[in-house]
């Protein structure tokens, strides 16, 4: 796969003194939905907004498509779709023209079939003649994904898409996602709820402090700082622990049952021993039950570090 | 050239202008009628005539300039300060458009609107007092360069504006003062000699005095000067706004 956009050393500190993004080197694939986790303030938005030319970089380089963004900013920003993060939209304009005037701005003529399509798509078919202070929160969050989606964009960055939206909806944005990717599509994700870039993304990068911590495939990253914590619950009269100093487990002991929380890394091939040694201990398991590390946890210690 | 998108923001700011006709159009007409009926009839028909111009003709000039250049400027500075104010023009930033073309876009608008308005004052006065203008394609082509070089300025100062207060300051303490001292009202010459001076350096004297003449045939300073201090004007304003945006100030962050 080939990068569709590629950053470079990209630095920007505002002009009060905040390091917003500090030497971000990240390269998007085209086509992939990749998503930046990040705590308040990490630096999503002002890496987004610097791709997309609201902000000037302090340093470094964007190449968007083999396009540089100062210099080809014509050509790249025609690539671009944004839904920012915070909602500005005109009061007193109605969905339609709002709507239409963003596929003028890229260049593009009016188009009404397509608009008519993608309003029908974000359920908003029958609000485009509203005036946009008559929609609810959820509706114009999805005004101005219309908006970004108006002049057909090969790139689409989304911030914060789904914050504030109902869960119904959520799901009919998730399925949206795979839809505008399944049409070759690259997406740049920002979200709070992990379980959505669990759910949707190819990739996750965490962003903490205007760095970034850890890119990585999703499944990847699940797999390998994931462990497994496997419980059994066994019955038996021995004394376990030495068995649990050999293996670090945990144990709680409920007479005559015991139960004991193994931790269990893919990388690990003392899993065996550990079987059998249970078994030489006459230990009878009566069950077992297995926890995945979840996309949460990981991001925790990635950031908590 | 984006031509799409200087035509959609224009379009975009017309129709606020049709959204809020009366407010738009309605009140400089009012206001200007109103200036006629005191200045003009009441107090006018006591005044002698102004180089054999009747006073209340002699002001129709100054007037339309007044309200004109004042329109000019609110039309430009809040037609880009409400996208900086409700975050909008962030849209703007990341599309393919130049500054030329923001800049065409927002000023054209303000242009037509001010236009407009100082062409529905001139038919008013002409029905209130009598008018001949002797050369009309100057009068327009010396109205249409005052509205360019105000609304260029308006623009300056809605980008330069952080609230609503700051961008009535300009036009209010310098705009104002400037177009009433520069003869909008009277002739220079009828001022004493240290203070004809001292007028010389208003800016909108040259203005006024131009496009007087372009109604009466004489003026207060020759046309030549007038049309340069315009160009002059409208340069700078050219130049400060490429310099804005070259550094983003008050713009991008
Ligand atoms: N215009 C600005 N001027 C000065 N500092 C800014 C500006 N915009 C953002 N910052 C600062 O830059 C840092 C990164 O902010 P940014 O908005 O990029 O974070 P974020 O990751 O998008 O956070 P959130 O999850 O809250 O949206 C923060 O410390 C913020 O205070
Ligand atoms: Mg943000």
């Amino acid at each position: 796969m080939s990068n569709i956009i590629e950053i470079r050393e990209l630095n920007k500190v505002y002009r009060d003194g905040t390091i917003a993004l500090d030497n971000i080197n990240l390269d998007i694939q085209h086509g992939e939905i990749i998503s930046l986790l990040g705590p308040n303030g990490a630096g999503k938005t002002s890496l987004i907004s610097t791709i997309c030319g609201i902000t000037n970089p302090s340093s470094g380089e964007v190449f968007v498509d083999g396009y540089d963004i100062k210099k080809d900013y014509r050509k790249t920003r025609k690539l671009i779709g944004l839904v920012p993060q915070e909602i500005s939209l005109e009061p007193f304009e109605k969905v339609l023209d709002v709507i239409r005037y963003s596929r003028n701005l890229f260049g593009y003529s009016n188009d009404d079939d397509h608009i008519e399509k993608i309003l029908k798509r974000l359920m908003l078919w029958d609000k485009k003649d509203k005036r946009i202070v008559e929609l609810s929160g959820g509706m114009k969050r999805r005004v101005i994904i219309a908006k970004a989606l108006s002049h057909n964009p090969k790139i689409l960055f989304l911030d914060e898409p789904t914050a504030g939206v109902d869960v119904d909806l959520r799901i009919d944005m998730w399925k949206l996602i795979k839809k505008l990717r399944s049409d070759g599509v690259t997406i740049i994700l920002t979200t709070h709820y992990i379980e959505e870039a669990e759910e949707i993304s190819d990739r996750i990068s965490i962003i903490s402090q205007g760095k970034i911590l850890l890119t990585e495939n999703k499944n990847e990253l699940i797999e390998k700082m994931g462990q497994k914590t496997i419980t059994f619950i066994v019955e038996t009269k021995k004394n376990l622990d030495s068995l649990a100093k050999k293996f670090d487990l945990s144990i709680t002991k409920n007479n005559p049952l015991t139960m004991l929380n193994y931790n269990y890394k893919t990388t690990d091939d003392t899993f065996n021993e550990f079987l059998s040694d249970l078994n030489k201990l006459d230990c009878r398991v009566l069950n077992i039950d297995t926890k995945e590390k979840s996309l949460e946890e990981i991001f925790l210690d990635v950031v908590g570090k | 050239m984006n031509f799409q998108a200087i035509k959609a923001i224009y379009i975009f700011e017309m129709s606020r202008t049709i959204r809020t006709l009366i407010q738009s159009i309605a009140s400089p007409v009012i206001s200007t009628v109103l200036y006629f009926i005191v200045f003009g009839s009441a107090i006018g028909s006591r005044m002698q005539n102004i180089s054999d111009v009747s006073y209340g003709s002699f002001i129709v000039p100054g007037l339309i300039l007044l309200t004109v250049c004042l329109q000019s400027i609110s039309n430009a500075s809040f037609g880009i300060y409400f996208p900086k104010f409700l975050g909008t023009i962030n849209e703007l930033l990341s599309a393919p458009v130049s500054y030329v073309e923001v800049v065409i876009g927002y000023v054209s608008a303000a242009v037509t609107k001010s236009m407009v308005i100082g062409l529905i004052i001139l038919i008013t006065a002409s029905f209130l007092v009598d008018l001949t203008i002797e050369h009309p394609i100057w009068m327009i082509a010396i109205l249409f360069l005052s509205c360019v070089s105000f609304s260029l300025l308006g623009f300056i100062i809605g980008i330069w504006a952080r609230s609503f207060e700051q961008i009535t300051i300009v036009p209010d303490l310098i705009i104002t003062p400037l177009v009433f001292l520069g003869g909008s009202f009277y002739s220079i010459n009828l001022l004493p000699e240290f203070w004809q001076k001292v007028t010389l350096f208003n800016p909108i004297v040259y203005l006024i005095s131009g496009f007087r003449w372009s109604f009466f045939g004489n003026a207060d300073v020759s046309i030549g000067y007038s049309i340069s201090a315009i160009l002059l004007f409208t340069t700078i304003c050219i130049l400060i706004i490429w310099r804005i945006f070259w550094t983003g100030y008050r713009i991008k962050s």
